[in-house]
């Protein structure tokens, strides 16, 4: 490979962040179509996947981009495909198939508002399609949040990983904001990670048996038995997986909860409230699924609230809810209308709550 | 007493698994299956295909075949072919294909395959049936065939009329060779293992899209008997769907 490692920060947005650090990462072949707010990514990967001889189409549609990935992968390639929230839509028939296939694959989503055509601004709204699965069938993809435009980088070295290590197909959740964003950027090549060999895919039946990839299986307990496989498998990605990052909550009696580009707004909430003596503190997500809910039970006892703040008419909620169990109150602020946040509004909502507390 | 000398004349073909299908009495796939395995024989690329099965009766091709196979959803065998073959080129890859696949809820990534020129083959087996389903209407029923979704005959006005696959790619730049046979005698099954051949033999020599589309019966759903589901082809199907070889750019 041609690919040489940066070895000081470069000056890109959050879309090229991902294509680069992809390329890094060995994706040998990247299928996308262009919807708004990722089209930087798919321009970026259409100029420096042909400089590195590897595969780049636009396809006829999302649903031939993401059988392109099917197809890839199935040959052991490592493969990408990117959209926004509709063209995400499109693609899970593919994401399901890719999961009943045991197929890795990396699907990056720089989502925007919705239902429907929605508009183009930043959204969190695909939070319940991106961590339940998406498609038909029992089902989950890991799912990865950055909350800069390093960590976008970083997530997606990631992604590639534990796509091959569990076979699976793995999402990068973004919004239009990280997407278009700039910031200086270190592809920072992790330490290599335990793969196991691909002793499934495709690639001619000489000197072996013929394999087959398929996700049917009509005989009586067959899926029933591949699907406990499957089950076993998001077991184990729950049980060490789990990504996540705190700030200021070990004396916090109110825990805001927020990802992506939310989560540095709530950073910064935390950092001037707690000027005035406000006990509050930041729980950030950075796997959506595996959600950290073990570690939200434990705060349980320290905490007295948890917030949930994100770009959407509440979704994340859920999951703390779950994670709470009860044990305390959860409260939702936030917005779905493919607007970004302010630190104002999200301040004085937490400064209401907090105060309601003491 | 000399020994009289054995030479074996018609065995089966290496690429196809020694099982029994699932398909119909008078059903074509599998007279399809067995000349595509000999023709994959005959060249020489057992170990280096991979076929692309779709999703329709065939969809348990991969149980058939004696080399790779991946499933593939409904209608995007040509996607998942273009993502093989861009990776991988020494391979060879084909997908096989129903009308309904093909033709209806596949016709976008099988046009777009088409004209980007994407080096593979694609075999089309048009019943002009949805068999797997139930018996409905596909893209290629016919006029006045009356199937589950159409129960007083295909109308023109209603449905339009059947969509000639081969004639509409045919003038794509990026369609290499396009021909069209039927099972409906032995002569004509010997042209369409002829069109299968040169399809593989076009990848083989890098000539960018090949398809051939084999007109084949379905006597379930057509509700006729095995022998005149292949009169009704020879007497009616060939009407609609002319074959030959519709374009060769060798």
């Amino acid at each position: 490979m041609k690919t040489e490692k940066p070895t000081k920060p470069i000056l890109i947005c959050g879309n090229e962040a991902i294509g680069e650090a992809a390329i890094q990462a060995g994706c040998l072949a990247y299928f996308g179509y262009p919807i708004t707010p990722q089209n930087e990514l798919t321009a970026y990967m259409a100029s420096r996947m042909p400089e590195e001889g590897r595969v780049f189409i636009q396809s006829e549609s999302e649903l031939a981009a993401i059988n392109m990935v099917f197809g890839a992968s199935a040959l052991g390639v490592r493969a990408m495909t990117s959209s926004s929230s509709p063209g995400i839509s499109l693609k899970q028939e593919g994401i399901s198939y890719l999961a009943g296939c045991e197929l890795p694959a990396v699907i990056v989503n720089m989502s925007r508002g919705g239902p429907g055509l929605g508009n183009i601004g930043p959204a969190q709204s695909d939070y319940f399609q991106s961590t339940r699965g998406g498609g038909h069938g029992d089902y989950r993809t890991p799912v990865l949040a950055g909350a800069s435009v390093q960590e976008l980088a970083d997530v997606t070295f990631l992604a590639f990983d534990l796509a091959d290590r569990y076979r699976t197909p793995v999402l990068i959740l973004g919004d239009g904001i990280l997407g278009q964003m700039m910031g200086p950027v270190l592809i920072k090549h992790p330490e290599p990670t335990r793969i196991p060999p691909k002793d499934w895919i495709l690639g001619g039946a000489a000197g072996r048996p013929p394999r087959v990839i398929k996700s049917l299986f009509l005989g009586s307990g067959e899926l029933d038995a591949h699907n406990r496989k499957l089950q076993e498998r998001y077991r184990i990605i729950q049980d060490t997986e789990v990504r996540h990052e705190e700030f200021k909550t070990d004396d916090a009696e109110l825990i805001m909860v927020a990802y992506g580009i939310t989560a540095r707004l709530c950073r910064e909430v935390v950092r001037n409230i707690r000027r005035e003596g406000h006990k509050v503190g930041l729980l950030r997500p950075i796997t959506l699924w595996p959600f950290p809910s073990g570690r939200i039970a434990e705060l349980c006892s320290t905490a007295k609230k948890f917030l949930s703040v994100e770009m959407s008419y509440g979704q994340m909620v859920d999951d703390v809810r779950l994670a709470v169990n009860g044990r305390r109150p959860v409260d939702f602020f936030g917005n779905g209308g493919g607007e970004i946040l302010t630190v104002e509004e999200i301040e004085g909502y937490t400064v209401k709550l907090s105060l309601d507390l003491s | 007493m000399k020994e009289k000398s054995k030479e074996i004349i018609y065995q089966r073909p290496e690429s196809l698994r020694d099982v029994t299908t699932h398909y119909c009495p008078g059903c074509g796939h599998g007279t399809v299956h067995r000349l595509i395995a000999e023709v994959i024989d005959e060249l020489g690329i057992r170990e280096r295909t991979v076929g692309v099965a779709p999703v329709g009766c065939a969809v348990l091709a991969y149980d058939y075949f004696n080399f790779d196979v991946t499933e593939a959803a409904h209608g995007r065998p040509p996607a998942v072919a273009t993502g093989m073959k861009r990776v991988r080129p020494e391979l060879i890859i084909f997908t096989y294909q129903g009308d309904g696949d093909l033709a209806a809820i596949g016709i976008a990534e099988t046009i777009h395959a088409a004209n980007r020129g994407e080096n593979i083959t694609v075999i089309f087996v048009n019943n002009g049936i949805y068999g797997m389903t139930g018996g409905q209407m596909a893209p290629t029923t016919l006029i006045g065939q009356k199937t589950a979704t159409s129960p007083q005959g295909r109308q023109f006005q209603n449905e339009g009329p059947p969509l000639k696959v081969g004639e509409m790619l045919a003038p794509l730049d990026g369609t290499a060779y396009i021909a069209r046979g039927a099972l409906d005698k032995p002569a004509n099954i010997i042209k369409v293992r002829q069109y299968i051949k040169q399809a593989f033999q076009n990848q083989i020599e890098e000539r960018r899209f090949s398809l051939v589309e084999i007109l084949s019966p379905c006597p379930t759903y057509w509700h006729l008997s095995p022998a005149d589901s292949m009169k009704k082809i020879t007497d009616e199907v060939i009407l609609n769907f002319p074959i030959g070889v519709i374009k060769d750019e060798r």
